[in-house]
């Protein structure tokens, strides 16, 4: 028997930790041979805290939502009383969401240990490596990487063996190998998850992309040692990301995988952790190059690229978590099989972070291809509906409004484009990018206006003040947003917001500038309507923007409980026990209080 | 030529905020003469004093060799890096987008009105400050946010306020 408690951030988040100690300490004390381990994320996010049990009989069960009554309940089942198992076993509905996906980057998510390498290479692990550095030329490596045509996953989608190729024929005594995860796309996890849950494929990832890059040495230059040298760039605000990733390095060293003559070989490589310390903008690669020089991560012009002069002007090539952590499949499986998967322009799968009002929210590993649609309801199950008050009549059902996918610098994709396929370039047309792979679902509560206003001030914030019309172009705009949102927009605003749009594109210098004003445009190009609305009519449909909403009490539908009066913080609320109650508007503070406590769906926005 | 002073005066100072040059010493000492050092050892010294005064950025110039304009320049443009003190638990609230749309207004508001304080400033008991940060990546449990190592996810406004008061007994 053997029992794997699922311990990412957001499994620990949702109290796996609780389960993780209960169940360890609770099957010692009872001595029964059966070692607890932890897992990573397994993408089920709203499943968490998630245990899987392997019993004797080589049957699997995978346990969810575990507090502490469930795992009495698996500790019972174990032992052999398997009465009360029931409810925590996975719906067979989510079993199937998870079959459904093809999992290459996530292929041991959830699944292995990722505090133990030997897991990792139970499961074919560092075969890959072993191969490259043994059995191949580098120039065979990075041909097999342009077989399989794999894409950064980053954002920017630029093929992952050119950057490769560029690098290995730069001169330079030194190379270097960075992994960006400086995952700052608000709304996207999927490196977190990766590094938390196999930090080895994202290791072993780096060692073929160093041995393509860097290597020198061989049978005609014997004795001849090349100088690599790894550096993954993460964020602070991933303390376990960093720990295990650490962790795993320590043991890869030890098992000499990394370090001088890896596998036995001339070949040496290691890689170093280098703490991000919070700057969006670190995510386009000369600003990240800037700051691991311990600068301000500010971009620079480009050419010359990384790939001719990066860190410390030595050729580097930095690619994102998830693109490494493809290579090592791609080599162990062939480029072509990896090109069989996915569709003429894209190749492979791609990693999204499923979130927002959705009802099943998590992480979806999905072939190139597949429509927006599929992955939003195939998978996450749709919206996420609002819970039933009791007493109330009519109650509401909430609709899809948009996607949004690729964070700040990508737009909202609107409910009649769900059947978009999801390839670079048909994102790219819809205004929308595919990003490093952010999906946050909206429904009819959520104020598209309030949306593009909510992006524009986070690129407002982490704009690094180098190109004048990113630092001061997007301010502009904001405080165009800001006084839509606040019922005192002006005819124009409209026009004036895509003209500055226009302009910012035109003027930045690096992707964080260029892609600053996509959420805007995107949302006057599918809700012109809502922007129309707050601007004309001065009303918020998704009755979000608290200036223009207007609550009122429905005659028909109160009941005088006197509820609402009691909990209005500002006692503006009037009527007698038992008669329809009535808001006075001029004292209002649009709270929405009332309505929260209604249990009659009496109160109603305006 | 003769010797500077500075060094001795910031360290007096830096006395007087409580704040132990001593400690930091071994880092510095490790990374002299490391180029592209600098972020960590300003990490290194905001794990061991909670914040940055201006005195320490003085210190670590002088220590580093970095003209202070660098280092001042570094520490305010990550926004991990802060020049204020800091309560004794640093609420760290999420404004992702999964967050925002999942009502992360709400629970900045709650914690303003519970906590009697902005972003960024202290509680009067010393106990509390909470600051807005970029997505912490975990989505899925939104609206979150993180009090040292714990992520308290899917919060309501009401199990914001057990969670502060939870934490307010333990220190009685």
């Amino acid at each position: 028997m053997k029992v794997t408690v699922g311990k990412g951030s957001c499994g620990i988040a949702a109290g796996a930790g609780e389960v993780y100690s209960m169940l360890s300490g609770a099957v010692a004390e009872a001595g029964l041979n059966c070692p607890v381990t932890v897992t990573g994320c397994i993408g089920a996010c709203y499943l968490e805290p998630i245990v899987n049990v392997e019993y004797d009989d080589g049957q699997k069960r995978i346990y969810v939502k575990v507090d502490a009554d469930g795992a009495a309940a698996i500790l019972a089942a174990l032992k052999g009383d398997a009465s009360r198992e029931n409810g925590y076993l996975i719906p067979n509905e989510d079993l199937s969401n998870i079959n459904f996906q093809t999992r290459i980057a996530l292929k041991n998510c959830g699944l292995i240990d990722p505090e133990n390498i030997d897991e990792y290479i139970g499961a074919g692990g560092y075969k890959a490596s072993e191969k490259c550095v043994k059995e191949m030329l580098p120039e065979q490596v990075i041909e097999e990487i342009k077989i399989s045509g794999l894409c950064g996953r980053g954002g920017a989608g630029f093929p992952a063996w050119f950057k490769w190729n560029a690098a290995r024929t730069s001169p330079g005594g030194i190379k270097y190998i960075i992994c960006n995860a400086d995952e700052g796309d608000p709304g996207a996890f999927m490196d977190r998850a990766v590094i938390e849950g196999d930090p080895h494929a994202l290791i072993e990832g780096m060692i073929i992309a160093a041995y393509a890059i860097g290597y020198t040495g061989g049978a005609e230059n014997s004795g001849v040692s090349s100088k690599t040298e790894g550096i993954v760039y993460v964020r602070a605000e991933y303390p376990l990301a960093i720990v295990r990733l650490e962790n795993a390095l320590k043991q890869a060293r030890d098992k000499g995988m990394l370090g001088e003559n890896i596998f036995g070989t001339d070949f040496s490589f290691d890689i170093r952790i280098k703490a991000g310390a919070g700057a969006f903008v670190c995510g386009e690669e000369t600003a990240l190059i800037a700051s691991l020089e311990g600068e301000r991560g500010m971009p620079r012009l480009k050419p010359p690229f990384p790939a001719q002069r990066g860190y410390w002007q030595k050729p580097s090539n930095i690619n994102n978590v998830e693109t490494y952590a493809n290579v090592p499949w791609i080599i162990r499986n062939g480029g072509m099989a990896f090109a069989a998967i996915g569709t003429e322009n894209a190749k492979g799968t791609k990693v999204f972070a499923l979130t927002g009002k959705i009802a099943k929210g998590g992480l979806v590993e999905v072939p190139m291809g597949r429509t927006i649609r599929e992955v939003v309801y195939g998978v996450g199950g749709g919206i996420k509906q609002p819970p039933v008050k009791a007493n109330a009549q009519g109650g509401e059902v909430r609709k899809l409004k948009a996607v949004q996918m690729g964070g700040p610098s990508g737009g909202c994709i609107p409910a009649e484009l769900l059947d978009t396929k999801i390839e670079y370039k048909t994102l790219m047309a819809t205004g929308a990018i595919m990003g490093s792979g952010g999906m946050v679902v909206m429904d009819d509560t959520t104020c598209m206006v309030d949306m593009a206003r909510y992006f524009l001030d986070f690129t407002c914030k982490e704009s690094c003040g180098k190109c004048t019309h990113c630092r001061i172009g997007n301010r502009r705009m904001l405080e165009i947003l800001d006084r839509i949102c606040d019922g005192k927009g002006r005819d124009g605003d409209i026009e004036l917001l895509t003209e500055l749009a226009q302009e910012i594109k035109d003027g930045s210098l690096c992707a964080l500038g260029q892609s600053a004003p996509n959420p805007v445009l995107t949302t006057i190009r599918y809700f012109r309507n809502e922007y129309e609305d707050h601007i004309i009519n001065k009303k918020c449909t998704a009755h979000s923007c608290k200036p223009l909403i207007k609550y009122v009490i429905s005659t028909e539908k109160c009941t005088g409980c006197t509820l609402c009066a009691k909990k209005c913080p500002v006692n503006t609320i009037e009527g007698e026990l038992k008669s329809p109650h009535k808001i006075i508007q001029q004292n209002c503070i649009k709270c929405g209080k009332c309505k929260d406590v209604c249990r009659f769906n009496a109160v109603m926005a305006d | 030529m003769e010797k500077c002073n500075c060094t001795k005066r910031q360290t007096e100072k830096l006395k007087e905020l409580n704040i132990d040059v001593g400690l930091l010493r071994p880092c510095l000492e490790k990374y002299t003469g490391v180029s592209g050092s600098l972020i960590t050892v300003l990490q290194t010294a905001q794990d061991l004093y909670g914040y940055l005064p201006a005195d320490l950025l003085l210190y670590i110039s002088a220590m580093t060799g970095i003209p202070p304009a660098k280092v001042y320049g570094v520490v305010t443009f990550y926004t991990q890096f802060r020049t204020e003190p800091v309560g004794k638990h640093h609420i760290l609230l999420c404004q992702g987008t999964a967050c925002h749309v999942n009502g992360a207004a709400g629970i900045e508001e709650t914690l303003r009105e519970y906590l009697g304080v902005n972003e960024g400033e202290i509680t009067a008991d010393g106990m509390f400050t909470y600051s807005n940060v970029a997505c912490l990546g975990c989505c899925s449990l939104s609206p979150v946010m993180m009090i040292g190592d714990k992520t308290y996810g899917t919060l309501t406004k009401e199990s914001t306020v057990a969670i502060l008061k939870q934490l307010a007994a333990k220190e009685v």
